[in-house]
């Protein structure tokens, strides 16, 4: 089984196992990652579940949706690379992947 | 008012804000008397009836007096359970769409392309005249751009800064209060706190934090937009003396940064260094605007909540017991108290096009009413939804914030002072029992409470 690593604002790092076909937000949340609050469960209606994808990586997410950037656009820590990680449904493809995460949800 | 709105933005350079303010008063009495334009509904209190006797188009739940008479709950399960997409064609505010569950709500929140939160989001308008602008009600990609200049004085980082403040700030209320004798929560903590807290972001004088207080209070209290109990002259007189005093304050802060010297982390300052704002005194009505909403934003939402958990908590004794036993539960109880309470109780938008809704079809140009109120209480979502349970899982999933791009800016900040509070409230107190049924607010849109008489117990040493 694969996994995916969180990496926190300050560096901490949080090497989770990937269950295919949940979404990023929600292997976070079942693996107490911290820094993910995901106060809408998953809606893309919240932005609280911000991650930074590593540039290397992008290809296989994909980028931010429309619907994704309307709550990204609000954050101050928006990258090119961010994402709603409720809107990532993982696979084994995503195994050694990386994602950081900004310093605050908001 | 679309027309002395621009006759203001106008002359804006040219004549203080405030002056013109007063010129449009006396134009508004003037035309009130003799075109007798725009009637302001009068609401006088009588018993609100049992939800069961009526018929189902008959329920209008945009009455002022349904939360102070405590009816609410029952109004909304009707409606939830037999017509969650309700349509009430006669009500005091005009015609208008109630949403009362969770996922129609969020829906909506979500679809600002077929929901325009212009041009205001009470279920009445504005006072004549005073059509103030805030990105709160307005749509991408004006708002956007408003609400990221403002955002950073709430920004988490910012709030990092300020906690040792409002710490300190919160635990000087709490040590004054008297011991084992009735006082009413609400005046001696509730305002106090949020007064003091309001006076830290505007760094407005510290020793006139209270008319802040009463300024939000005015401008939340209009009867024609919530049914409120404020009059036309007291919202021109408040709006006046706002638009006076925070543009003295806002030109101190201009020399201040033309001197060159270090800015701080409060509104205005940050309104200064923003190249989209800094000339926003010269555009009055956003001025204005931005400076209510966070007024209001900041002050009924904090207090009521302050006073709601206190509520709760004496409702619910065992999960006071919870709480005393297991003090890191505070976090969630915050966000469980923020939704039991729903401080504001929806959010208003207009149909941009005919949209189907769970069986109805709302059309273009209809008001649509979010109830975050009754959806924070559905039972399709949320289990025990009536219940008050300080270690709820999802506790942080309620409406009470909004979902959405409008979702709530100040989110964290509330967070954090409540948190603060009860860590503090924790420290001290044995026990706060409320000795009186507690007073609400006459108002469609702040779920609040006037009055509530406790007494405290200290903490045996």
């Amino acid at each position: 089984m694969g996994s995916i690593t969180f990496i926190e604002h300050y560096g901490t790092q949080h090497a989770v196992d990937i269950e295919e076909g949940k979404s990023l937000m929600q292997i976070a949340m079942d693996n107490g990652v911290p820094g993910v609050d995901a106060d809408c469960g998953g809606a893309c209606a919240c932005g609280t579940c911000h991650v930074i994808v590593d540039t290397n990586w992008i290809n296989i997410t994909g980028s931010a949706t429309e619907e994704e950037n309307q709550m990204l656009d609000l954050s101050p820590e928006k990258a090119d690379s961010s994402r709603l990680s409720c809107q990532i449904s993982t696979s084994e493809a995503m195994d050694g992947m990386v994602v950081r995460l900004p310093e605050f949800q908001m | 008012m679309k027309f002395i709105s621009s006759v203001i933005e106008k002359s804006a350079a040219l004549i203080p804000i405030h002056l013109q303010i007063k010129g449009a008063h006396l134009f508004q009495k003037t035309k009130k008397s003799l075109l007798k334009s725009s009637p302001v509904p009068d609401f006088i209190e009588s018993p609100i009836p049992e939800v069961s006797t009526l018929a189902i188009a008959d329920i209008d739940v945009s009455n002022p007096f349904l939360f102070r008479q405590n009816r609410w709950q029952s109004y909304f399960k009707r409606l939830r359970d037999e017509c969650p997409v309700h349509y009430q064609k006669n009500s005091p505010f005009g015609p208008f769409w109630s949403i009362t569950r969770y996922q129609d709500i969020m829906f909506v929140d979500k679809h600002h392309d077929l929901f325009s939160a212009e041009p205001i989001i009470s279920i009445g308008g504005q006072p004549d005249g005073l059509a103030i602008e805030t990105f709160i009600a307005m749509d991408p990609p004006k708002h956007d751009a408003q609400r990221l200049a403002v955002q950073g004085v709430v920004a988490p980082k910012n709030l990092k800064e300020m906690e040792g403040l409002i710490r300190s700030r919160a635990a000087d209320v709490l040590d004054s209060l008297p011991i084992d004798e009735p006082f009413d929560w609400v005046e001696k903590v509730s305002i106090e706190l949020t007064s003091r807290m309001l006076a830290t972001l505007f760094d407005f004088p510290y020793e006139q934090r209270h008319k802040l207080a009463y300024w939000s209070d005015v401008a939340a209290s209009s009867p024609e937009a919530t049914g409120g109990t404020g009059s036309m002259n007291e919202a021109f007189t408040v709006a006046a003396e706002v638009a006076k005093q925070f543009s003295q304050l806002w030109r101190a802060k201009e020399a201040k940064k033309a001197a060159g010297e270090e800015m701080g982390f409060d509104l205005i300052s940050m309104l200064l260094a923003n190249e989209s704002t800094q000339d926003m005194i010269n555009r009055p009505m956003e001025f204005l605007g931005n400076i209510v909403l966070l007024l209001v934003g900041g002050n009924d939402t904090t207090r009521n909540s302050m006073t709601g958990g206190v509520h709760a908590l004496n409702q619910f004794p065992d999960e006071f017991i919870k709480l005393k036993n297991d003090p890191s539960l505070i976090p969630n109880m915050v966000s469980e108290i923020i939704r039991w309470q729903t401080p504001l109780a929806y959010m208003r938008r207009v149909a941009k096009q005919d949209v189907e809704l769970n069986g109805q079809t709302i059309k273009k140009g209809d008001k649509v009413v979010m109830w975050y109120v009754s959806g924070n209480r559905d039972e399709r979502e949320i289990d025990q939804a009536d219940q008050f349970i300080i270690d709820r899982k999802n506790a942080r999933k309620h409406l009470s914030f909004g979902f959405g791009v409008h979702r709530c800016m100040g989110n964290r900040l509330a967070e954090m002072q409540l948190r603060i509070l009860w860590e503090e409230i924790i420290k001290r107190f044995d026990n706060i029992e409320v000795v009186d049924d507690p007073k609400y607010v006459q108002s469609n849109f702040v779920k609040g409470y006037t009055n509530m008489m406790v007494k405290i117990t200290a903490k045996s040493a």
